[in-house]
């Protein structure tokens, strides 16, 4: 490790609208401190042990959602801190920029109702073994809200790990009720959720916490290794 | 300067919920001759040099296509 303390590093990219710094609250903890990176910049601030791309509307959703995202400077980086095997989370349009980028399987299309789904969702734990969702066992259930128009993933599971799969309502039509999935390595992982509205027991529900919570524990984990 | 249009068309196997959106309200203005309807975009580049449509092609390929749901064409204007 270097001298720069353990940082989780979240892209805020034009659009990314207050997502950013909920997640920045949300990954603040004692034991890593966490900063914002600029699309444009072209490196990860010293000392990142994970990077979150986080959910909005970068660059209006124009051409496809992400699209044009997930080409901006920071994405080389980005990609060389994913091929070495870093944590990178996309949440939402995260997601989308992943899928974009092609370090994520499939691309997240509209709704099926073509409508803006905000509410509430169950999630359920499927592989359980990628270190995303912390201790929770296959099966384990949590509530944390989704926001978005373009929800719906669609491509071959077998070329991810799916993480989290919304229960059987899946308000968005996505294939095979995918909400959240890892690449086969399971170092990168999408999910349309967003755990960082999820983090307070006023706001309904603490859920999202396991998710950063086991974000530190593996990327800390990883770095120790 | 080449005037190349490129047209983007979700691919045949892709659920189109905006057709499938608009499918509905054509047939409930009347038009009961329709069958199915696909939205595409149609995308017009200027582009300088000598291999416009190579050009276009390989801008395609970087950003304007996702080829996992969407099918494109090549033509100068």
């Amino acid at each position: 490790m270097t001298g720069n303390p353990p940082t989780v590093t979240v892209v805020r990219f034009p659009g990314s609208l207050d997502h950013d710094a909920a997640v920045l609250a949300a990954v603040q903890t004692r034991i890593v401190s966490a900063a914002l990176v600029h699309h444009r910049d072209t490196e990860l601030p010293a000392g990142t042990i994970a990077v979150v791309l986080p959910g909005g509307f970068s660059y209006g959703d124009h051409l496809r959602c992400g699209a044009i995202a997930s080409r901006a400077p920071i994405m080389g980086a980005v990609r060389r801190f994913a091929a070495e095997g870093g944590r990178v989370l996309g949440i939402c349009n995260g997601f989308q920029i992943l899928c974009e980028a092609g370090l994520l399987p499939g691309v997240l299309r509209p709704n099926r109702t073509l409508s803006f789904v905000c509410r509430q969702v169950a999630l359920e734990v499927d592989d359980a073994g990628t270190g995303w969702s912390g201790d929770l066992p296959p099966g384990a259930r949590l509530s944390i809200p989704i926001k978005n128009h373009d929800g719906a993933w669609f491509g071959d599971p077998a070329e991810g790990r799916v993480v989290f799969r919304y229960d059987e309502t899946n308000p968005t039509g996505s294939h095979e009720r995918v909400a959240g999935i890892a690449n086969l390595d399971g170092n990168v992982l999408g999910m349309m959720p967003h755990p960082e509205c999820a983090c307070d027991p006023l706001v309904g529900s603490d859920d999202g916490r396991t998710i950063f919570d086991a974000l530190v524990q593996s990327a800390v984990r990883a770095e120790v290794a | 300067m080449s005037r190349v249009v490129v047209t983007v068309m979700p691919r045949a196997e892709t659920l189109d919920p905006q057709g499938q959106a608009v499918a509905g309200a054509l047939h409930q203005l009347g038009f009961d001759d329709l069958g199915d309807v696909r939205i595409g975009k149609r995308i017009v580049l200027e582009i300088d040099g000598d291999d416009p449509v190579g050009q276009a092609h390989a801008m395609c390929d970087r950003l304007l296509v996702n080829r996992l749901i969407e099918d494109y064409e090549v033509e100068t204007a």
